[in-house]
């Protein structure tokens, strides 16, 4: 309940010994900036755990384009009085206001975590698999991303963080727990993996037994990015598509460019939110 | 020609990645709820004896564990990795603490006398107490040759070449078997457990047994009188020139 102007790296740090952790969780958080964050409403990786940042906001302070200042803030969990006009700002990109203060509503820091990545051999078996994480253990699941090989290659490759499996996969699905109790995630954690074997969702997959190797599954996905930049002259998508349909568009997309020669096509995304990363790479820029 | 067999050490630890808190009494840090996971270098040695095993050297890997109940979690790790069966001496939850290197090395010696392996790999130290004994204890009690620091271990007619990290660079060693050897951090890359294994593992059978029945008398010699947090690093000062730089040293009877 006191004020902090802070990058949203820093905000997590500062949080944590007091048992809270934040809303959003996303590969710049190092660098990202709050204010930023609120006005491009980014998503991040634990939008399926925590909603959107909308939903987190409880109070805003606003300048306005004429210098008046609008001021939302409040501490309020629930208040439903009148228009609620700072959800306006959210996502305007800077074009209503600007957003000078904000007060956020913090989960509780979790204490038990876990991290596990699987080998998928379709994005159909991707889907398989991650519909059963919500089935079996939705209440504590906090992430769900998926990669392709193109991109677990660029990563291991590129930026020297190894795959944690000895053989290759066409897709990567990497699931998240967050809870309270570290023997009943576990236990149901290991209910579903038992599944998605018998099921035959995966062909492999491992477990983080370490917040060590928990850190290195997560950097595989949230390295992507900056690896994919070294394949060539990157074309960012940031789409939103029906979840059964997300990798068909990186089908023809493919299909299109295999005549042409260095283009590779690294596709990954939050499978939850059906928010698909799509980069179609050529080895240089071109408008065509 | 798979002959060899090993028998492997490690401890449940607090996970390296915590943020370590003194506990109010100052007698030890807070362990309740802290996330705890397999000592680090002990990855290190179960990861040796699975590639020993996968290059055919090796015909069992026995993993053991002196610690409370959730021991068994690290040793099902172990045996996720590619270990055959685990041993588990169990002392009472809260006791672990008090559990000190000339005793571990005590039950090991026990257990060596039990299982007869060839090679005893141990982590080279616990992250907790840092005290890099065990493996020199057990060897003395055993009177076999010890490989301690080991960053490379190879095997060649009955005997192991190995290099050890030591503080002028790196010592090759050759020792005849059995020995005892300790594991550093740059032996190996320790894999991942995958899932289908932790899956087989809990078939994997986990021997239970106690100091007592192994006749090992296991009280502490050595008693923690106070444990603080580091002093707080203070910030340095600068100074313009060389002149101030000596008068400053004076001052604090540097010099």
């Amino acid at each position: 309940s006191s004020g902090i102007n802070a990058e949203y790296g820093v905000l997590a740090d500062t949080v944590a010994p007091h048992g809270y952790t934040v809303p959003l969780d996303l590969g710049s958080r190092g660098s990202c900036q709050i204010g930023g964050n609120l006005a491009t409403h980014a998503g991040g990786l634990r939008v399926l755990r925590y909603g959107q940042l909308r939903a987190s906001v409880l109070g805003m302070r606003v300048v306005l384009p004429d210098g008046g200042v609008l001021d939302s803030m409040s501490h309020m969990r629930k208040d439903n009085t009148g228009y609620d006009l700072k959800q306006l700002f959210i996502g305007s990109e800077g074009t209503l206001g600007v957003i000078t203060d904000v007060s956020l509503l913090l989960p509780q820091q979790p204490s038990s975590v876990n991290v596990a990545m699987f080998g998928c051999s379709s994005f159909e078996k991707v889907i398989q698999t991650y519909r059963l994480a919500r089935q079996t253990m939705g209440e504590v699941v906090s992430a769900c991303e998926f990669l392709d090989e193109t991109c677990m290659r660029a990563v291991n490759d590129n930026l020297s963080l190894p795959s944690p499996f000895p053989d290759r996969h066409p897709f990567y699905f990497l699931v998240e727990t967050s809870g309270s109790n570290q023997d009943h995630d576990m236990e149901k954690l290991e209910g579903y993996v038992a599944r998605v074997f018998e099921e035959g969702g995966a062909d492999d997959g491992v477990l983080a037994t370490s917040k060590d190797q928990a850190a290195k599954l997560m950097a595989l996905r949230e390295n992507i990015a900056p690896a994919l930049k070294q394949l060539g002259y990157n074309y960012k998508y940031d789409v939103s598509l029906p979840i059964k349909h997300m990798y068909s568009l990186v089908e023809k997309i493919r299909a299109m460019l295999q005549s042409y020669e260095g283009c590779h096509v690294g596709s990954y995304g939050h499978i939850a939110d059906g928010d698909l990363h799509f980069n179609p790479i050529s080895p240089e820029f071109s408008p065509a | 020609m798979a002959s060899l067999r090993v028998l492997v050490g490690c401890k449940r630890v607090i996970d390296y990645a915590v943020k370590i808190r003194v506990r109010p009494d100052a007698l030890g840090v807070v362990t309740d709820g802290v996330k705890h996971s397999m000592n680090p270098f002990d990855e290190n040695a179960i990861e040796e004896a699975v590639r020993m095993k996968q290059k055919k050297l090796v015909k069992e890997i026995v993993v053991a564990s002196c610690g409370p109940t959730q021991s068994q979690e690290t040793i099902r790790t172990a045996l996720a990795m590619g270990a055959d069966r685990g041993i588990h001496v169990e002392v009472p939850k809260g006791t672990e603490e008090s559990l000190q290197p000339l005793a571990v090395a005590k039950i090991f010696a026990k257990l060596v006398e039990k299982e007869k392996p060839d090679v005893v790999i141990l982590g080279k130290q616990a992250i907790d107490d840092d005290s890099n004994q065990t493996t020199q204890l057990l060897a003395g009690i055993l009177n076999w040759p010890q490989g301690t620091m080991a960053s490379v271990v190879e095997h060649s007619d009955g005997k192991l070449k190995i290099t050890r990290e030591v503080d002028g660079g790196l010592e090759d060693i050759s020792v005849n078997l059995p020995a005892v050897i300790s594991a550093d951090l740059r032996l190996n890359e320790p894999r991942y457990a995958t899932l289908p294994n932790i899956m087989k593992a809990k078939k994997k059978k986990i021997e239970k047994m106690s100091p007592e029945d192994l006749g090992v008398d296991v009280s502490p010699r050595i008693k923690v009188l106070k444990v603080v947090d580091p002093p707080v690093r203070e910030a340095g000062d600068k100074v313009p020139d060389v002149a101030t730089l000596m008068s400053k040293l004076k001052e604090k009877g540097h010099i």
